[in-house]
């Protein structure tokens, strides 16, 4: 394997064992935490082998293991039958093993061919290299549907390219096993579609394939077994065929999970929020938002659709009073200032309107403070929050924070606690505690599930539609169809920095909103 | 990296950064031929020995204090100001106007209006760094470095053109009239007996009137000034809305924007308490001690600061008890030069070593006692 003889890259003399990799009783802690308890997995050649589990389940420390990143504490890694040991990623790629990682790692000023060679360079002149890389590529993109033009710099591709990107690179050094993780988060569906086309196309030529997500749908579709993970330990392997989304769930979480949303037909009143050709410049003066207009009324769900970036985060932010924006939006009545300094977040709070942002750990939470604090945050002026005029009730404070914990079921429910020490799923409901505990008119909520596990997206989803009978307006935006498609009474679809389209959820499918979030039916 | 248990990250990690510091300056003393030993003596007899010595030390702790004080602050608001020694310059001008306006009646007053001087002096030079900062970005670092040595140039224009009296030879201003002399440490009732003089045959030495004698030391009633603005700052920190909008703020300014902070807002109070507090230091040795201006009043300790803020981890308790110890490595690095042939110089070394081990190097530590309590918590 260690060969540089790309002749060899098809097939090898057949290997002795079935199985692509097996790991035999790995564990490995961190401190008191115990990441992965005594996993036992076999892999066979020529599969998609799907891994689930809630975030923290140990996913990503199992695939830092078989990758290098991390060494076990104990237990065995079989590749192709044979005991290996992997100290390095360096030796993972002599071993085989190829990843794909959720933050593509490619240098952006390079061309495909650069990247693709960065650090297999077969000598200090890179001209021979790029020739015999350039003919490699050409192979493989005929090969597996992997279309990447080759002199094209990675700035200029969009998402899905740097992903094959990716792909290539693994493949180019001679990965027989190609480990992806959770790699549609940012694709569009018919992105998603090819990738697993690819995907099928590498499985057949024998390549064996790893798939890390926390999508059921994906495993259904796409893999052959799959197991799943829950605290550290390996709790089932199953073949794809004869499970149901529903059995995997409930492996993953320990108990009943509800995969529907169930909730009532909204009962719509008065509008609550009506905007106007609002617009937004970034910092560059380039327009990303570029004159939507909408209502909102209480009482009803209004679903932003559309891959990231194209001008949802800036309508939260505009809205929210992060970002000057232009344009007329007036909320039960009343126009609020878009610019200027009467156009901040606190103005936007005393209005009645609250936030759940995108990016709760750049913006959401100050994460190196203590969840009390994170529950004041935006909120410290608050009476209820101050001993007199001079001095804030940090105990009062902490004494909400408790009960909110309590109620938002916050786990562990310790409010002294820094937020980064809590998972994203209890991070999310710290946030959505703040804001939804305030009683809002209207509720912008950006990304809800993003990183959340499944448990706590059921119990953030209820607490959406709870808002929403209680005769409040919300504007949820998500890239997650799925998400938009089961909670929104209405779906807006977003495509650089318009609205395409209005549609309602019982009335279109993921494949016409899909053409539209990529820009292709006019409204 | 492994958590530490607080105790190791508070206690344990300064501790152990001093004693590497030590150990290299005693290597540094060793190469220049001359005894650790003897040095340390001296150091600690020259700083500690005497209630005398503690008058000195105390008297540079208080100082520290505030220009740690002042670091913090601003630090805590994401801020890095670097112009203590300016400002604390400028608080001196403050001092020196207001108590050379009027024949004070008695030091308490003439100590209230001399603060209100000192701070807003040295709060108006943090603003106009802070209001570039905040409006037009300029980087504070740069633009509070270039008012140390605007503020240099400017005290020696007015000490030689405006407040020196005439027939004077020394660029100063004259001496303050003596309704603004603070009390020192010998001059306060409860304290005094602690500097009494005494005879060769341990007889009181007493004055012609038959009075008994005290040491004289530079430690004023500053210090207390010192200690309640260590017990303000951190209330402000922890306990008002303004401390924790300047945390969040310092923490992720994105993220202070979501919640309705105004970045302009925080960036000018921050920086103006910062200033105040580093020209509050003025207090202590323009009116306290010198009591009149003279040149580079300020004499390093706006820079001393910095480091002072460094190893006391932001915490006014913290900065306290690392004031104390660099108002220690001074005045004995002072004894060094007085009673030994080592030359005073060794002092910077000395204090270089302790900031490049407590401040540059305090992750070095860290990482190993990290890697030492997570193999104790292995097992």
């Amino acid at each position: 394997m260690a060969s540089a003889d790309l002749g060899g890259r098809q097939a090898t003399a057949a290997p002795a064992s079935p199985y692509a990799i097996e790991l035999k009783g790995i564990s490995k802690a961190f401190g008191s935490v115990q990441a992965n308890k005594d996993i036992n997995i076999a892999i066979p050649r020529g599969t998609i082998h799907g891994i689930i589990g809630e975030n923290g389940a140990g996913k990503s420390t199992l695939m830092s293991i078989l990758y290098g990143f991390y060494r076990a504490d104990s237990g065995q890694i079989l590749v192709n039958g044979a005991p290996v040991t992997i100290p390095d990623s360096q030796s993972a790629i002599r071993a085989g093993i190829g990843m794909v990682f959720q933050h593509f790692k490619l240098a952006q000023n390079f061309t495909v061919l650069e990247n693709v060679i960065l650090g297999a360079e077969d000598g200090p002149m890179l001209n021979s290299s790029l020739a015999k890389a350039r003919k490699i590529l050409a192979d493989l993109s005929r090969e597996y549907e992997l279309d990447v033009d080759p002199d094209a710099l990675i700035e200029d591709l969009s998402v899905g390219h740097q992903q094959r990107v990716e792909i290539l690179k693994a493949l180019y050094r001679q990965a027989e096993i190609l480990i992806l993780d959770e790699p549609t988060g940012v694709l569009t569906p018919d992105e998603a579609d090819h990738l697993f086309r690819i995907l099928r196309g590498l499985r057949d030529q024998g390549k064996t394939i790893v798939l890390i997500t926390h999508k059921l749908r994906e495993i259904m579709e796409t893999t052959d077994n799959v197991s799943v993970m829950r605290r550290g330990t390996m709790v089932a392997t199953v073949k794809t065929a004869e499970t149901s989304p529903e059995a995997l769930a409930e492996l993953m979480v320990g108990r009943k999970v509800l995969l529907e949303v169930v909730k009532n037909p909204a009962k719509a009143g008065n509008v609550v929020l009506s905007v106007k050709d609002l617009a937004v410049k970034d910092e560059h003066g380039v327009l990303r938002l570029k004159g939507v207009s909408f209502d909102i009324r209480a009482g009803e769900i209004l679903g932003i659709a559309g891959v990231a970036g194209n001008g949802q985060s800036e309508l939260l932010e505009a809205l929210g009073g992060i970002a000057p924006a232009s344009g007329l939006v007036v909320l039960n009545g009343a126009e609020l200032p878009l610019a200027g300094p009467q156009a901040n977040g606190k103005a936007r709070r005393n209005a009645g309107i609250a936030h759940v942002p995108e990016d709760r750990q750049s913006l959401g939470l100050i994460m190196d403070f203590a969840a009390w604090e994170n529950v004041g945050f935006g909120y410290h002026d608050d009476p209820r929050y101050q001993k007199n005029a001079w001095l804030m009730d940090n105990d009062a404070l902490r004494a909400d924070t408790a009960a909110k914990m309590a109620t938002y079921d916050v786990r562990p429910p310790i409010p002294t606690l820094a937020a980064k020490s809590f998972s994203g799923g209890n991070q999310q409901k710290i946030v959505v505690a703040r804001e939804m505990d305030r009683n809002p008119d209207l509720l912008l909520i950006g990304q809800p599930t993003r990183g959340v596990d499944i448990g706590a997206i059921e119990f953030i989803h209820k607490q959406i539609i709870a808002l929403r009978d209680a005769g409040k307006a919300v504007l949820l935006v998500s890239v997650e169809l799925d998400e938009i498609m089961s909670l929104s009474d209405r779906v807006l679809v977003m495509f650089d920095g318009q609205i395409m389209g209005e549609r309602l959820p019982a009335q279109t499918d993921e494949r016409e909103l899909g053409m539209m979030m990529a820009g292709m039916i006019a409204k | 990296m492994t958590k530490l248990p607080t105790w190791a990250d508070v206690g344990l990690v300064p501790l152990i950064s001093l004693t590497l510091a030590a150990l290299v300056s005693a290597g540094v003393l060793l190469a220049i031929g001359q005894s650790p030993m003897q040095a340390l003596t001296v150091m600690v007899n020259g700083a500690l020995g005497s209630s005398y010595a503690w008058g000195y030390t105390l008297y540079y702790a208080t100082s520290f204090i505030f220009t740690g004080l002042a670091v913090t602050v601003a630090f805590h608001a994401g801020l890095f100001n670097i112009g203590g020694e300016g400002q604390a310059q400028l608080g001196g001008l403050g001092v020196a106007l207001v108590c050379l306006a009027l024949p004070w009646p008695h030091w308490s007053i003439a100590l209230v209006a001399a603060m209100f001087g000192a701070a807003l002096f040295g709060a108006a030079w943090a603003a106009i760094p802070a209001y570039l900062q905040a409006k037009r970005g300029s980087h504070i670092v740069i633009t509070t470095i270039m008012f140390n040595y605007i503020a240099a140039a400017l005290m020696i224009y007015l000490l030689v053109n405006v407040l020196r009296p005439d027939g004077q030879m020394d660029p100063a201003s004259a001496n303050f009239p003596s309704g603004a002399h603070l009390p020192q440490f010998q001059e306060i009732p409860i304290l005094q007996g602690l500097f009494q003089r005494f005879g060769a045959d341990g007889q009181p030495r007493l004055n012609a009137e038959g009075l008994p004698l005290y040491q004289q030391v530079p430690a004023n009633v500053t210090f207390f000034i010192a200690i309640l603005a260590c017990v303000l700052v951190w209330v402000m920190l922890w306990h008002t809305r303004l401390g924790y909008a300047i945390r969040a703020f310092g923490k992720s300014e994105k993220a202070a924007v979501y919640a309705g902070i105004s970045p302009l807002r925080i960036i000018m109070i921050a920086m103006l308490i910062s200033g105040a507090l580093a020209g509050l230091m003025a207090i202590n040795n323009v009116m306290g001690q010198a009591e009149r201006l003279v040149q580079n009043s300020a004499s390093g300790a706006g820079f001393i600061g910095i480091a002072v803020a460094l190893m006391g981890r932001n915490h006014p308790l913290g900065i306290f008890l690392a004031a104390v110890l660099f108002g220690f490595l001074f005045q004995g690095g002072a004894a060094l030069g007085l009673e030994t042939d080592i030359p005073i110089e060794l002092r910077t070394v000395v204090q270089g070593l302790v900031i490049l081990f407590t401040g540059a190097l305090d992750q070095m530590v860290r990482m190993l006692m990290g890697m030492f309590f997570a193999k104790k918590g292995a097992t």
